[in-house]
């Protein structure tokens, strides 16, 4: 079976406007994401995470190398709609509803309309917003309307799911009982996921790996196989002495790299 | 309870207002064709209602028609203009033309294009200077597609047509009713102006003229309370309908 994401050497130059000299975002980038794999992406700010992730969307395309998602080029397995994406912000459409805004890949890509109300319901269950159907973005709190967004990105049941610091913008009590969510709905739909984040223990509690990358010119620096007890309660996990062993080692990975910045901050 | 508060705190100034301005025509006996007291124009305005009130009809309904059809021909306009580059490219120059003359000097000689007996001229201007700001605000509403919101549309492989049917026009609503909110009270006052140029004599400023003339400064200025009413109805339609539009524009 082929790879969910395999790239090979990915380059991506972004040109310099006028006198500006060009930026070098990514550097010979290798990266292999397995079906149902769970992948986080973790590395100082501008270290081209966000690239990275919208070579694999297909929304830029690489300078050089190559991009696969299971086994199509990325461009052909946008068209054929092969992953779901969530942006760091929510990017709801503000005028349709909650219900209307999960609807929205549904109608584009003419998902059989009899069926559509059913799906719909059966995602605002699964992100537990059934009383808020017909809510406006507006309405909702940003945790809401994140849940909303993945929700979205979850209509056409993806074997991919592409998610950009889905969970910046929220508190962190919202945000680790997001991170539980997430890793259920990701547990019980059999997806993949490449998951961009700042967040060390974020990265170390829903991955399957992790992956380390340097600043500018983005290159990897180490990927980190992680390791819970599965089945443990979120919060056991989160208190796991495993837990703290691994979120140690990707802050030295991060930090160990020369002339690495200290997360969060941009060197330019 | 803000809204209250916003609503109060202009009628009570303009009560006070309107009490001073009669203390003051009382006290300093100031003649009627220098300042009529307000009292003495509202008793003129009520007693004069049926006439008043024909005047608003015609001169309110001219500025509803210009505003309808400015407004159509305004989305039309800058649909095409957004969708068709050439389109856009021949009509920059010419709205910006339309934008900085004032439209109702066209009036004397539209007024010889359709008769002095119609009330086409006024309400073709009062179309013109609607058209501006509802081109302008639209088109620059069709124009501004939020980035993630185009990302959003690629990544599902959304064809051109479902782009501007999900995403480009629901957006460009709120612009368009910000147009029409400009547009409303510019309706109104040109087509008060423009019946300054002549045409039919039944308008709110022909009859502000002729009263004038006749020195019954009272009735002229029941007139320009007729046409201050118009006026603020136009307003307040116009505000309404864009706080309906935009009640959900923000994330
Ligand atoms: N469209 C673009 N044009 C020019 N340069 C760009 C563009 N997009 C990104 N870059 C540059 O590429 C580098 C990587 O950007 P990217 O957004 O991928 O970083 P990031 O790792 O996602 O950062 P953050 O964690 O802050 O979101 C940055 O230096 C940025 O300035
Ligand atoms: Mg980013």
């Amino acid at each position: 079976m082929s790879a969910a994401v395999r790239v090979r050497g990915a380059t991506k130059t972004f040109p310099g406007r006028g006198r500006a000299a060009g930026v070098t975002a990514l550097e010979n980038i290798e990266l292999r994401v397995e079906p149902g794999q769970f992948v986080s992406l973790i590395g100082p700010s501008g270290c081209g995470k966000s690239t990275l992730l919208r070579l694999v969307a297909d929304l830029d395309r690489p300078s050089a190398g190559s991009i696969e998602v299971f086994g199509d080029p990325a461009a052909k397995a946008r068209v054929k709609q092969a992953y779901g994406i969530a942006f760091q912000q929510a990017g709801l459409l503000p005028w349709r509803t909650v219900a209307a805004n999960i609807r929205l890949p549904l109608e584009l890509h003419r998902f059989p309309p009899a069926r559509r109300h059913a799906r719909v319901a059966e995602l605002l269950a699964l992100v537990g917003l059934e009383d808020f159907a017909d809510r406006y973005p507006d309405q909702l709190s940003g945790g809401m309307q994140q849940r909303v967004a993945i929700a979205r990105a979850l209509a056409e049941s993806p074997e991919l799911l592409l998610m950009d610091e889905p969970f910046g913008a929220l508190d962190e009590m919202t945000r680790e009982r997001m991170q539980g969510e997430l890793k259920r709905i990701a547990g019980e739909t059999g997806a993949a996921v490449v998951f961009v984040t700042h967040s060390i223990p974020e990265a170390v509690f829903l991955s399957d790996k992790v992956v380390v990358m340097s600043p500018r010119p983005g290159r990897i620096v180490d990927e980190l196989p992680i390791t819970l007890g599965t089945g443990s309660a979120a919060d056991d996990v989160r208190e796991s002495e495993a837990f703290f062993r691994q979120v140690s080692a990707v802050r030295e990975l991060l930090h160990g790299v020369p002339g690495a910045a200290p997360r969060g901050v941009d060197l330019r | 309870m803000r809204i209250a508060q916003r609503i109060l705190t202009p009628v009570v100034f303009g009560v006070l207002a309107l009490a001073v301005w009669q203390l003051l025509v009382v006290a300093l006996k100031i003649p009627p064709f220098v300042l009529p007291a307000p009292l003495a124009v509202g008793a003129v305005f009520q007693l004069q209602l049926p006439i008043v009130g024909n005047g608003m009809l015609i001169t309110g309904l001219n500025a509803l028609i210009g505003l309808v059809l400015g407004t159509a021909l305004g989305v039309v306009g800058a649909i095409l203009a957004a969708f068709l580059r050439a389109i856009d490219e021949l009509a920059a120059p010419l709205v910006t033309a339309l934008s900085v003359v004032p439209i109702v000097a066209l009036a004397p000689v539209l007024y010889t294009m359709y008769g002095a007996g119609a009330q086409t001229a006024r309400q073709f201007i009062a179309a013109l200077a609607v058209f501006v700001p509802v081109y302008v605000t639209t088109l620059r509403g069709l124009r501004q597609v939020a980035p993630v919101h185009r990302d959003l549309l690629r990544a599902y492989a959304a064809t051109r047509w479902q782009a501007t049917r999900a995403v480009t026009l629901p957006g460009a609503v709120p612009y368009l009713f910000t147009g029409i909110r400009i547009a409303s009270s510019l309706s109104v006052i040109t087509a008060l102006v423009a019946e300054y140029f002549g045409g039919p004599v039944n308008g709110l400023a022909n009859a502000i003229t002729s009263a004038a003339a006749n020195s019954n400064f009272t009735l002229a200025y029941a007139f320009v309370l007729g046409a201050i009413l118009v006026g603020l109805v136009f307003f307040v339609g116009g505000l309404l309908l864009e706080r309906l539009a935009t009640r959900h524009s923000i994330t």
